[in-house]
């Protein structure tokens, strides 16, 4: 584990984070936790902002960090995504879904279909084999949000500052990232670090 | 015993008449990165990533005889960046999802990222091809979505299996690697070719059934280190 030497110092104004989980499946969340007792560290130097980790769900005040987990696969995840670049200084992609779709955008052309997602739907809800779906429809509840044509990186939505690879990245990796960047000393990753998956 | 020597990166390297800058570089224990050079097979310059600056121009390592006196540029931070642009486009080109595939941690292409940096968020589009999947060998499947047309398995097949299981065709974009048959069941590849075998195929398009899972994620070949470092630990030690 790498020492904290890198951590700010604590007599800083307190830096604004955002975050939300788009196309993803919280595992970037959850390696965010990775960080493990360093975070009552990266805490003194940080309050978070809309997350699903405090549970607001609009922005209260322009922050300096917006922490993106996944990609766009409704318009839902659009919105939120422009909303973030909008309120955020810094945006960060974090995990591969964010970085190029990850596992999600396996809909947008594995399926070798005219109509992937059609063809996705129609699988996971009337045609699949083990398939219980009384209603034989595909849902269509006005509350869910369209789903898009294929599932986009987030770098096709909105401009990126950063991003920080892996499925999820290391709680290591997401803290010497967040670190560096509060005091302004990120340099890019070690390489010996990253993972794509 | 060496003909003459050269250098790289003002690197003193001993090389043999005939010899590749590629060839003499890695006796010598100095990595020059690749993908669609495999020791052992006949080279091809093709996916240019072995692009160094020779007496100030570029050319392809693997392919460029090296010359008595010649000064060749390779780690420099101008020639890793144009390395770091074409691994990322190769990217972008086919479909490579890390998580998903079986390759990952064994692949040259993610491997090369991993050594040249590929961290910054893009900016080319992802082209999303739709590519097929040809699971029709018993022993063996083709996914062709992650396929970066090195033609190693072509020169493997060619040349040392003496069999020709797969080729290229198409023009220009369209030039992919195809099986010289209607699908691979109906070619003559055997899951005991080398063409097949693992260090061939540099990503995870050629898949031996069965096996893909038998060493974990996190303990595979480039979870251990840098790619190129077997060749840079001969200078060490």
């Amino acid at each position: 584990m790498p020492d904290s030497q890198d951590a700010p110092a604590a007599d800083l104004p307190k830096a604004r984070i955002a975050t939300a989980s788009l196309a993803g499946c919280f595992g970037c969340h959850m390696a965010i936790l990775d960080i493990d007792e360093r975070l009552i560290d990266l805490m003194a130097l940080v309050e978070f902002d809309r997350s699903p980790l405090t549970d607001i769900k609009k922005f209260t005040k322009r922050c300096d960090i917006g922490i993106i987990e996944g990609g766009c696969c409704n318009e839902e995840n659009v919105h939120v995504l422009q909303d973030f670049r909008e309120n955020c200084d810094i945006l960060i992609g974090l995990g591969q879904c964010a970085i190029m779709g990850g596992l999600p955008a396996m809909r947008n052309a594995i399926m070798h279909s005219d109509e992937p997602l059609r063809e996705c739907l129609e699988e996971a809800y009337i045609t699949g084999r083990y398939i219980r779906n009384k209603t034989h429809n595909i849902p269509n509840d006005p509350a869910l949000p369209l789903l898009l044509d294929k599932v986009y990186a987030c770098s096709e939505v909105v401009e990126m500052d950063y991003q920080i690879p892996g499925c999820a990245p290391t709680g290591d990796v997401i803290f010497e990232t967040l670190s560096k960047l509060l005091t302004g000393k990120f340099r890019g990753f070690e390489r010996e670090t990253i993972k794509f998956d | 015993m060496s003909d003459f020597t050269f250098t790289i990166d003002e690197i003193e390297i001993p090389a043999k008449e005939g010899q590749t800058i590629m060839e003499a570089a890695d006796a010598a224990g100095v990595y020059i990165p690749r993908l669609c050079d495999h020791e052992g097979l006949r080279h091809q310059g093709g996916c240019r990533v072995c692009t160094v600056k020779a007496a100030g121009r570029s050319v392809s390592a693997c392919t460029q005889p090296a010359e008595p006196g010649l000064a060749v540029e390779n780690e420099t931070p101008h020639i890793n960046k144009l390395r770091r642009d074409l691994v990322e486009m190769l990217f972008h080109e086919g479909n490579h999802l890390c998580p998903i595939c079986e390759a990952s941690g064994n692949c040259e292409l993610q491997a090369m990222a991993y050594r040249l940096d590929m961290t910054e968020p893009t900016r080319f589009p992802y082209l999303e091809p739709c590519r097929p999947v040809d699971a029709s060998h018993p022993d063996i499947a083709l996914d062709t979505n992650r396929c970066i047309s090195c033609g190693r398995c072509i020169r493997a097949s060619q040349d040392v299996d003496q069999k020709g299981v797969f080729g290229y065709v198409g023009r220009g974009i369209h030039r992919h690697v195809a099986a010289n048959g209607p699908d691979l069941a109906h070619t003559d590849a055997e899951i005991t070719d080398f063409a097949i075998s693992d260090e061939v195929c540099p990503v995870g398009c050629i898949i031996r059934k069965r096996v893909g899972f038998v060493t974990p994620i996190g303990e595979r070949e480039f979870d251990k280190g840098l790619i190129g470092r077997k060749i840079s630990e001969k200078r060490n030690a």
